[in-house]
């Protein structure tokens, strides 16, 4: 069992070095063989779930072996709830990926799988590493296969788009690099040891000076990878040009790298610059929001548009993390999920009609959902998703984030939700366009419907959609740890707050303390300043007597009970 | 036996004699065998072989040789495996094209034996003296070969610039070096780091330090004394090309190191000083320059000045950790250097000359593994995981850091995300593009040999590169460990 995460992260690049002995003209045997590769490395995966243990705040499956013993490096893996959710939403949609694109890459099929499955790798290893070189190395080896997916498979404006995706990135890392080796040697300075061990930084106490700096190297490197405006100039670029297999990794992964990161490393790194910065992130996001829905609004083409919502998406995601608060957190967290989940099937939607079709301009379509009744369903479904309907996934992550955002100020609630009303508006607008009216272009009225195996893509997609929307608990429980570590970091009022007694007004400390989204709303009536807000009432509850059967009061208290309830 | 020399310095120069002796028995050969055989790379990889193998019993000495004229000792040593690993895989690479281009082998093959000698010679010497006799002999072979295939015009413009030119910096180096000697009264490196412990800062010092500098960046092509790199990289022969922008630039930071370090410690405020601007703008230049180049050699020849400003990181540093940084980046830089210019010098065919960038065209389709070990080599030069540029890199831009010098590493990142750029470029036209130029490239034993012993070891020390940090390090802690260097780092 020690190794069970390097079998999950290495399965797919054996399937690439496989690959390589295969004659190249034997096109079928290529795609049979990537396709069980990679739905290999999902099913691989799936025990991950359930032998995940929510209760154990450390990280598990932990492996560690020197790498570079004389600079202190490690081969070191680990998960905790969050990345444990990634690396499933990862492997799920790589298998996705590879299943998807069965029909729709004819040329250099060999070189294509190879390509995927090595990103596949990559991603994966960047999820898993405890330590920060062999991080860094995992999050440069994506590069290189994103690069030639969108290079040789892309549509016109390849070439560019290729390079901007790899220039953009790279500024950003070798930045973000010089901050780990300014990190590394502070460490030694303190302790005395050469180490990139992530769980050893995350108890550093820097001073402020140098995490501010820090901050600065890391958000660079993050914040294009997400991207954060003003660094989103790739992204509608790369997923426009990409093949619709790079568009999905790159939407419902690789963007995940970047939020992932601040999780990971800036915030519980660097706390006070976390937390000192709050203004600037939050400006960022809040522009993000309104205008990448604003220019998802102006889109003419069905696949930049979807390109701009996920830069509106994004920005609400960070959003809800720099709310720096429990729920803000965790909402953060499931939104990214669900982000991967509804825009990776919006890609693989427009992937399908591009297909059949070659075009990506919405004016080229209309009333589609005579012809491909099928199609129009699940498009309609996902369309929800991505607006936020209760119900769906989406609902569940907006709520979290904007009851976070809420909590945080008022005035960028305000902002936050005009970005949902603006993306239901271009989500709808799109949906209309394509979707309704009349058939008025002759070439679409013979389109054939979603067949099996297309079907086949988005059937997981679809049940995880309505899964999150109706029922969050599992996965909100896999992230309480995480979030309850990073909070303990970045704002650890909330943990005191959550102790003492005059702000709490529910039962069972212990109970509290498992779950960081059941201490908040339990420590909601308190003011920003950490005071009650209605001492009388504060005082009523802790009059209640304290019930307990477990289970319930854990659902009552938490999050998920929350989002049920507003529903 | 002159006075000053015992017997027991032969047995220190073991390495060297095996060389020379190796080279005058190529001669000899040569004149026995039919022109044009190919027997006589496999000579001179023995030769090559025969002097590894006479560095094996000093793989842990620390001794001076023939009263402080050279030192055998690791940092030597290391430096020696890199030129023989270079001379060797420029022997592999040469045999054909000196085919494609009808030269004879005999003279070339010894020509770099004789370079090679010269650059063991440099990195041993701790004397001003011994360590310009080496230089020399490295450069004066050097200028031949950059003009060895004689009815080429441009092969003969490359010779006759790199002699001019040479001749100038080497001009400047050595009034440096008499003025040092001059003002110290020794030529000897550590007897003159003793006598200018405490010194007086002395103008005519700082003269001199300015002189030998000059001299150094002209032989390691950094700006702004590269202008001839690149005319003479385009016409010299490819793997002349190659040689001598991994071996001469190695030695010669080598001696630099050994001058600088060992010799004027005393100083180092002042040669940091030159050091720190001249690599910010080596970098910058080089890389800015190589964006528009069309000419794959001219590429390649703005990459290595990039690489040198890269390098002169390590020596503004000057920590251990800083040198032995630029040991390792030095050997993982001749095997990706080396790599490439193989692959070009695959390209050179018949009716193709093969080093545009345009020739390099669908490469992929033709030889997939010759387009595959380009890739490897760029995305090593630029510094992108999981390749051994990366961890030169990481460990060079550490040593800054680590020394104090965070915006040089900031500088020094952003220009390897630039270099990208151009490598890239590359790597578009050998498997983006698919109209193809001229004849199938074709791979012989010896190239496929070079260009896989180049791709493993890239990839390698990309994964796993413990070893050579231990080794790189064990030998830059010998470098100027003993005397007063020591004391006054």
């Amino acid at each position: 069992m020690n190794h069970y995460l390097s079998l999950i992260l290495f399965l797919p690049l054996a399937g690439a070095l496989l690959l390589l002995f295969v004659p190249k003209q034997n096109d079928d045997a290529i795609r049979w063989i990537a396709n069980i590769v990679a739905g290999l490395g999902f099913v691989l995966s799936i025990p991950l779930w359930f032998w995940f243990n929510p209760q154990d705040p450390a990280f598990q499956f932990v492996e560690r072996a020197p790498w570079i013993p004389s600079i202190g490096a490690d081969y070191f893996l680990g998960v905790d709830g969050l990345s444990t959710l990634l690396i499933l939403l990862t492997t799920l949609m790589g298998s996705i990926a590879v299943l998807s694109s069965w029909t729709a890459i004819t040329e250099r099929v060999k070189e294509y799988y190879v390509f995927l499955l090595v990103l596949q790798t990559g991603m994966l290893g960047a999820f898993m590493a405890l330590d920060f070189l062999l991080f860094f190395l995992f999050w440069e080896l994506m590069l290189v296969p994103m690069y030639f997916l969108i290079g040789i498979w892309g549509s016109a404006n390849r070439l560019y788009s290729a390079i901007k995706f790899f220039l953009y990135t790279l500024a950003g890392s070798v930045v973000m690099l010089l901050g780990i080796l300014a990190l590394y040697f502070y460490n030694h300075s303190q302790t005395g040891v050469y180490s990139f061990d992530v769980t050893l930084f995350h108890t550093l106490n820097l001073p402020e000076n140098l995490q501010w700096w820090l901050f600065l190297a890391f958000f660079l490197g993050f914040a294009i990878k997400v991207p954060m405006f003003p660094f989103h100039t790739w992204l509608p670029d790369a997923h426009t040009d990409a093949p619709t297999a790079g568009s999905v990794i790159l939407a419902a992964v690789m963007l995940k790298m970047g939020t992932y990161g601040f999780l990971r490393f800036s915030l519980p790194i660097l706390p006070e610059a976390s937390r000192a910065f709050v203004p600037m992130m939050v400006v960022l996001c809040i522009i993000g929001i309104v205008y990448g829905a604003l220019v998802a609004l102006a889109q003419k083409d069905w696949k930049r548009l979807v390109a701009y919502s996920s830069v509106s998406h994004m920005a609400m995601v960070m959003l809800g993390m720099f709310a720096l608060n429990p729920v803000g957190i965790t909402g953060s967290i499931i939104q990214q999920l669900n982000h991967g989940i509804s825009t990776g099937a919006l890609f693989l939607l427009v992937g399908v009609v591009y297909e059949r079709r070659h075009t990506r301009e919405i004016s080229e379509y209309g009333g589609l959902s005579k012809v491909m009744p099928a199609y129009a369903a699940v498009f309609l479904l996902m369309t929800m998703s991505s607006i936020g309907l209760p119900t769906l996934n989406g609902f569940i992550g907006e709520l979290l984030i904007l009851q976070g955002v809420f909590v945080a100020n008022k005035i960028w609630a305000a902002f936050a939700a005009s970005g949902v009303v603006l993306g239901a508006a271009y989500m709808l607008y799109l949906y209309q366009r394509t979707m309704f009216g009349k058939v008025d272009n002759p070439k679409n009225e013979h389109l054939a419907d979603l067949g099996p195996r297309e079907f086949a893509t988005f059937a997981p997609l679809i049940a995880l959609a309505i899964w999150i929307g109706l029922y969050p608990a599992p996965f909100l429980r896999r992230l309480d740890t995480s979030v309850q570590h990073i909070i303990a970091r970045v704002s650890p009022q909330y943990n005191e707050r959550a102790a003492s007694a005059e702000c709490v007004s529910v039962p069972t400390p212990e109970l509290m303390a498992a779950s960081p989204g059941g201490q908040f709303l339990a420590a909601a009536p308190c003011g920003p300043d950490g005071k009650p807000l209605t001492p009388a009432a504060a005082g009523a509850a802790s009059a209640v007597p304290p019930p307990v059967p477990a289970a319930t009061t854990g659902q009552v208290s938490s999050p998920q009970a929350a989002a049920q309830g507003a529903r | 036996m002159p006075p000053g020399i015992s017997l027991s310095d032969f047995y220190y120069i073991l390495p060297e004699i095996v060389l020379t002796a190796g080279a005058l028995v190529l001669l000899v050969v040569d004149a026995r065998l039919p022109r044009g055989s190919r027997a006589l790379t496999w000579v001179t990889m023995a030769v090559l072989l025969a002097t590894a193998v006479s560095l094996v019993p000093f793989r842990n000495t620390d001794v001076e040789v023939s009263q402080g004229l050279l030192a055998v000792d690791q940092f030597a040593l290391f430096f020696k495996v890199v030129f023989l690993v270079a001379a060797a895989m420029t022997v592999l690479m040469s045999e054909r094209y000196l085919q494609v281009e009808g030269a004879s082998f005999g003279e070339y093959y010894f020509l770099i034996l004789c370079s090679t000698l010269g650059m063991m010679i440099m990195a041993g010497s701790i004397d001003l003296i011994s360590a310009f006799v080496g230089l020399e002999t490295m450069a004066v072979s050097f200028y031949i070969l950059a003009g060895f295939i004689k009815p080429n015009q441009r092969s003969n413009e490359a010779a006759v610039k790199y002699f001019l030119l040479g001749a100038f910096s080497l001009g400047i180096l050595l009034y440096g070096m008499s003025i040092l000697y001059g003002v110290s009264g020794t030529t000897n490196l550590r007897t003159m780091a003793t006598v200018f412990v405490g010194h007086e800062r002395n103008p005519l010092l700082v003269l001199a330090v300015i002189l030998v500098v000059a001299g150094m960046e002209f032989k390691i092509a950094a700006v702004p004394f590269h202008m001839w790199a690149p005319d003479v990289y385009e016409g010299a022969p490819t793997p002349v090309t190659a040689f001598l922008s991994v071996g001469s630039k190695a030695a010669s930071f080598a001696m630099l190191l050994r001058i600088f370090v060992e010799g004027l410690p005393s100083m180092d405020a002042d040669w940091r000083l030159l050091f720190e601007m001249l690599a910010i703008v080596t970098m910058t230049v080089g890389n800015v320059a190589a964006l528009t180049q069309s000419n794959l050699k001219r590429m390649l020849a703005y990459s290595s000045i990039a690489h040198a400003g890269y390098l002169l990181i390590g020596v503004v540093a000057g920590t251990p950790r800083g040198i032995s940084a630029m040991l390792i980046y030095l050997l993982i830089y001749s095997f990706m250097q080396l790599g490439a210019f193989a692959v070009i010098v695959m390209m050179r065919r018949k009716d193709v000359v093969g080093d545009e960038l345009k020739d390099l065209s669908g490469l992929y389709h033709r030889q997939p593994f010759a387009a595959f070990a380009m890739l490897v080599f760029m995305l090593s030069l630029g510094g992108i995981p999981p390749t051994a540029g990366f961890m030169g890199k990481l460990w060079l831009f550490g040593a800054a850091i680590d020394a104090g010098y965070v915006w040089l590493a900031v500088i020094g990142v952003l220009n390897s995300a630039v270099s990208l750029y151009y490598y890239l470029r590359i790597v578009v036209f050998m498997y983006l593009k698919k109209e193809t130029i001229g004849s199938e490239p074709t791979l012989s034993p010896a190239l496929t040999l070079t260009l896989g012993v180049a791709v493993a070891a890239t990839l390698v020390l990309g994964v796993y590169p413990g070893l050579l940090f231990d080794l790189a390090e064990a030998s830059a802690r010998t470098l100027g460990a003993s005397g007063v260097t020591a004391a006054i780092r």
